[in-house]
């Protein structure tokens, strides 16, 4: 392949599109508050983008193999709550891996439906963000969540301490991304996900147990949530019940902008924790920069469907749409 | 007399994709009331032909000319209103939609308010529907109807205009013959008003029944064109091929070994009924039908894509149950299958990982995938196969047809499979690739394989067959030995005429 | 204008079935565990019913033609609230407070004109970026509520006028304002899907789009204005529902897309489009609703209710794959 095509040259631009309109914000935002660039910020940054950075590693498994999870925002609310619960009733050592086994539950429910059921993912989690939040106030009776005797107690450690002065919450971050990645790039699992999520009547007809790898990634997914939870409970030592809420939608936005795509099969977890990265920079310069927190949300939304665009463009070659 | 106009010609076509000359000059008149046939191998040319007809693509040089005018087709309704209408295999009706509103889509008749004027629209189509003869009317569901009278609706609305040529593409694959008696009455009809005819087709039988001339493609070029009554299947198919068929029989130079996979009373619901046969290793035995006899039906049964609903198969002389693909991977059965891009490949991933997917979990080194190992299955079946791609790391869906099929190949050759079920191996495929698969699958053969070979094309099955079971409807007709099979008699098998011979 | 074969009319017929079970049942049990002496079954408690099903109603008519197209709008919730916002603020406006009563229909035009440019801006984006409905309503669904949130932080935004309150709770021939809004807005939706060109169209499209595309349709425009209607029936609902209460949070509104659709899928609408009805969805709606006062009736609390409706959303994603695969002769894929 010697000629680059216009097709090459638009499919470059649209990825690194993004790359480049990043870049164009970081200069923005630095020239805006000389703040923006101060290591500590960018520590910061690192550090709250940890929790949803591994939610979206999982939730990166899930899309790769073809489906969507609206509940991870809401789970995480279930995780964080249940472990802060427990803690106080059980001790630490008993409640996170209590936490795991049920958030993992939930997963293990979803994942059935959607792997051996065949339901659609997009009702189905929709459905099970109700369901969990409602099933969140219910364990909370309504409450907030605090840990009695917050100084005596190691779970802290998970949240807020450092290791070699790097912050815990970073560390856990990046061994769960190394992981998930060797996972996803060097396993038979990992390749079955993307032959699953590419053409999963293809993965059948290879002899691939379709149900159970779809089952498999929602277990993934359930269980960094799990870990999200667990680092967000030990951060703050106390929690509302609504903590995870919308988060769904900044984890697909990552996962997006890392360039996963939506339809199956492609996508990496580095790309992810790119996205990530990126998406809470553009957070943080937002705050900043003196706006609204909830113009976040107004980014979000344009960040969305301008990655997603720009990656179908790219696919079929054209920027706007052919229909009629 | 002189020479009628013709209703529609092509003149010196062209059109170019990048790296290929789809058409190179292609020339064609159609006269009125004329049926012409229009045949050629697959990749000839024919649908990109008609593409252009109809507007989806624009030629890089040449005429189309309706009646006296030169017109530019801007796409399938605007050809429609010049009166070319085409009726395509794939039938694109809303089925959840009436008849009448199938019929007039996107032109239902209005009144105020943009409500539906359904007096109106229900008469004008029962008016059309009274010329076709058909059994219902214009209120019926669409998705009520069998698939003959669903085309008919595509006829019907091929008639909501002034049809100047209707194009018809492989009308009769999913028809009866007492439905495909109606067609011809139909397309009789259609003669009678002066209508020009495009009759695309593979089946000699009809071509040779109810058509004028016939025009042939080959590689994007014009061959010629024959008048029907002055040829015969011979003649058309040297045009087609540039040579006569090679029917010779196969001679197999090895003995049979020992009966691999045995079928007893199978049946799965009205799908197939009571297929009985036996597969011995170094043997390959063929089974031809048109579509909806059941073929692939058998193979996805065997390959636990189905559950049978009656019956029993047999391994190696032991009674199995087949329960999924992964169950029948275990057990030695390998399917090629009929599509390879939704069935066979995932597009997306590359050569080597397509290759070795169904072992992948076989190929580890500690918990990770041993990428050397896989390399070296790629590479090896890459040159048994003469696989054309610039690595490993090619994207398969930028392979050519022969080369992916080449790659579903290697897949399950590279499992070693004692049963190897392979379902239209060269559909799709240019000519030289189809004699290497060919050899192949008769090398196979002599190294032990107990090969299935399902396909359509005559010529194939019988040239790589020992046996070839002859399948209508379901059911099996009767299994020929190589010796006794001739195309009259296989032709007469799968259509469904009994025969004293049993299986 | 559609032939009825018999397995057609079993399918509709059923969320009615369903319908009559639950009556039967919430009476029989409601004489054993109700907390209250009243018969579940009373005149009034059923036109309380009607009204109470219209908010989501009126959501769940207009999300039953982007259905029927093959599309979804997860962002019905949020353009709810800010049609809620923008009618009760905008009676706080100085020129508004000026106008006495006649700020009411103003107030209302702003809310519902306000549902119809978030409608067109879902349709125009699915239009031309080819981008599929669910990611540009889901982006929405996030979007928008970050608008309602800008608008007046966290706060409540409440307007009190007396003669609005009056009319919303009025009764005509027995029946609320808003069961007759709700039933407004089936007749108009019900003559627009069965009788005009652009409702029948909607089913080709969504049964099959190439078909459609190839005969002329023009899919674009045709799914802009269904997302305007979508838009503009949240901004009703609102309408209807806030000019009664008179004040709205931020947070209102949340899931009522995930009801909405609930509601749709149990009338028998499928995911994949082309099939589906208005009345249909009215017969979820009522369903739904039923469910939700059958159980408050025999003593269940509000996360019961939503357990349950999760369940029977479950199930009837079930059984629709069930009845659309062809049994026994199906492909295990």
């Amino acid at each position: 392949m010697t000629t680059l095509t216009q097709k090459d040259v638009g499919t470059f631009l649209a990825k690194q599109g993004i790359l480049i309109a990043f870049a164009i914000f970081m200069i923005g935002f630095a020239l805006a508050n000389q703040r923006f660039i101060q290591i500590d910020n960018i520590a910061g940054v690192m550090r709250s983008s940890a929790i949803l950075g591994v939610m979206a590693l999982g939730v990166t498994f899930v899309v790769i193999g073809g489906n969507l999870d609206l509940s991870v925002g809401s789970m995480m609310s279930f995780s964080t709550i249940v472990v802060l619960d427990l803690h106080d009733k059980l001790g630490p050592a008993l409640a996170i891996p209590a936490m795991f086994a049920l958030t993992l539950l939930l997963g293990a429910f979803i994942g059935f439906l959607v792997g051996y059921l065949r339901l659609n993912s997009l009702i189905v989690t929709l459905g099970m963000l109700s369901a969990i939040h409602g099933l969140t106030l219910t364990w909370s009776g309504g409450k907030n969540m605090d840990i009695d005797d917050k100084a005596g107690t190691w779970f802290s450690f998970f949240g807020q301490d450092r290791i070699m002065s790097i912050p815990v919450p970073i560390l856990i971050f990046a061994l769960v991304a190394v992981v998930l990645s060797l996972l996803l790039a060097k396993t038979p699992f990992g390749r079955k996900v993307y032959a699953v999520g590419g053409n999963g009547q293809a993965a059948t007809f290879s002899g691939i147990p379709r149900a159970r790898i779809v089952f498999m990634t929602y277990l993934i997914s359930a269980f960094c949530v799990a870990t999200a939870g667990l680092l967000q409970a030990s951060r703050s030592m106390g929690s509302q019940n609504t903590v995870g809420q919308g988060m769904e939608l900044e984890v697909l936005a990552a996962v997006i902008l890392g360039g996963a795509s939506l339809m199956g099969g492609a996508g990496t977890v580095f790309k992810t924790v790119i996205g990530v990265l990126i998406l809470g920079f553009i957070q943080n310069g937002l705050l900043l920069v003196g706006l609204d927190f909830y113009v976040q949300y107004i980014v979000t939304w344009i960040i969305i469907i301008l990655a997603v665009w720009l990656d179908i463009a790219a696919k079929r070659g054209r920027l706007w749409s052919p229909i009629a | 007399m002189s020479d009628p106009t013709p209703v529609l010609r092509l003149e010196g076509i062209v059109k170019t994709f990048p790296g290929v000359r789809a058409l190179d000059g292609v020339s064609l008149d159609i006269l009125p009331g004329e049926v012409h046939a229009l045949m050629g191998e697959n990749g000839a040319g024919k649908s990109t032909l008609m593409k252009v007809l109809g507007g989806i693509h624009q030629p890089d040089e040449g005429k189309i000319i309706v009646g006296e005018q030169p017109v530019v087709m801007s796409g399938p309704l605007d050809a429609k209103a010049k009166g070319i209408v085409f009726i395509h295999q794939e039938l694109s009706l809303a089925d959840e939609l009436s008849v009448a509103e199938n019929i007039y889509l996107g032109e239902l008749p209005r009144k105020r308010f943009g409500l539906v004027d359904r007096a109106e629209l229900d008469a004008r189509t029962n008016r059309i529907l009274k010329r076709l003869k058909v059994g219902f009317n214009a209120k019926t569901r669409v998705g009520d109807l069998s698939i003959a009278n669903q085309q008919m609706v595509e006829i019907a609305r091929a008639l909501t205009v002034d049809a100047k040529a209707v194009i018809f593409d492989e009308p009769t694959a999913s028809l009866t013959d007492a439905e495909k008696i109606v067609l011809f009455e139909v397309i009789a009809d259609l003669q009678t008003q002066g209508v020009g005819i495009v009759y695309i087709s593979h089946r000699m039988e009809e071509i040779f029944k109810i058509t004028d001339r016939i025009s042939v493609l080959r590689d994007g070029q014009y061959q010629g064109t024959l008048k029907t009554a002055e040829t015969d299947e011979e003649g058309v198919t040297k045009m087609m091929i540039g040579r006569t068929l090679d029917l010779t029989r196969v001679e197999r130079h090895h003995e049979l070994g020992a009966v691999a996979l045995e079928v007893r009373g199978l049946s799965c619901g009205h799908l197939f009924q009571d297929v009985n046969f036996a597969l011995h290793s170094g043997e390959v035995l063929g089974f031809y039908g048109l579509v909806g006899a059941g073929r692939t039906e058998i193979a996805e049964t065997l390959f636990g894509l189905r559950n049978p609903s009656a019956g029993t198969i047999h391994l190696n002389g032991e009674e199995v149950r087949i329960t999924s693909p992964t169950d029948a991977i275990a057990r030695g059965i390998s399917l090629v299958p009929e599509d390879r891009k939704s069935q066979g490949l995932v597009l997306g991933m590359n050569c080597r990982d397509n290759m070795t997917l169904p072992q992948v979990s076989d190929l580890k080194s500690g918990p990770f995938v041993a990428e050397g190992a896989e390399v070296a299955i790629f590479d090896q079946y890459r040159d048994k196969l003469d696989i054309r791609t610039p690595g490993w790391k090619q994207t398969v869906g930028n392979l050519s047809g022969g080369n992916q099929q080449k790659i579903v190949i290697g897949k399950w050759l590279s499992m070693h499979p004692s049963v190897l079920i392979v379902d239209e191996p060269t559909r799709g495929i240019d000519v030289g690739s189809k004699a290497e698969i060919h050899n192949l699958i008769r090398a196979l053969a002599a190294q032990g394989y107990a090969v299935i070979v399902i396909s359509s094309e005559m010529p194939e099955v019988l040239h790589v067959s020992d046996r070839i079971v002859a399948m209508y409807s379901g059911r099996v007709m009767r299994t020929f030995t190589s010796e006794e099979v001739t195309e009259e008699n296989l032709i007469q098998a799968i259509s469904g005429i009994e025969s004293d011979k049993a299986a | 204008m559609t032939s009825f074969n018999r397995r057609d009319l079993l399918k509709r017929g059923a969320i009615w079935a369903f319908i009559l079970v639950e009556l039967a049942f919430f009476s029989i049990a409601g004489r054993f565990l109700s907390v209250s002496d009243a018969a579940f079954m009373d005149l009034d408690n059923m036109l309380l019913l009607l009204k109470q099903s219209a908010p989501i109603g009126i959501i769940a008519l207009g999300m039953t033609i982007i259905m029927i197209n093959g599309n979804i709008d997860l962002s019905v919730g949020a353009i709810f609230a800010l049609a809620a916002i923008v009618m009760l603020d905008s009676m706080n406006w100085p020129f508004m407070q000026g106008l006495g009563n006649w700020a009411i229909p103003l107030a209302w035009i702003f809310a519902l004109l306000t549902g119809v440019v978030l409608g067109a801006i879902n349709g125009l984006l699915v239009w031309k970026t080819g981008v599929d409905a669910f990611i540009v309503t889901l982006a929405a669904m996030l979007g928008f509520r970050g608008l309602v949130f800008m608008y007046n932080g966290e706060q409540p935004t409440s307007h009190m006028n007396w003669s609005l309150v009056d009319f919303a709770e009025a009764q005509f021939l027995g029946l609320h304002t808003p069961t007759w809004f709700l039933l407004g807005t089936v007749l108009i939706l019900w003559l627009l899907m069965t009788r005009t060109v652009h409702g029948r169209n909607a089913y080709a499209i969504g049964n099959n789009r190439e078909a459609a595309v190839n005969a002329g349709i023009k899919v674009g425009p045709h799914f802009v204005w269904n997302f305007m209607l979508i838009g503009f029936l949240a901004a009703l609902s609102a309408v209807v529902f806030y000019s009664e209460s008179g004040s709205v949070n931020p947070n209102d509104g949340m899931l009522y897309e995930l009801w909405a659709i609930t509601a749709v899928v149990l009338g028998g609408t499928k995911l994949a489009g082309g099939y589906g009805s208005i009345i249909s969805t009215l017969g979820g709606v009522i369903a739904i609703q039923l469910l939700r006062k059958g159980l408050g009736h025999i003593g269940a609390d509000t996360q019961t209710v939503n357990l349950v409706i999760g369940l029977i959303l479950i199930s009837v994603l079930i059984l629709d794959r069930q009845l659309n695969s062809k049994g026994k002769e199906e492909l295990k894929i």
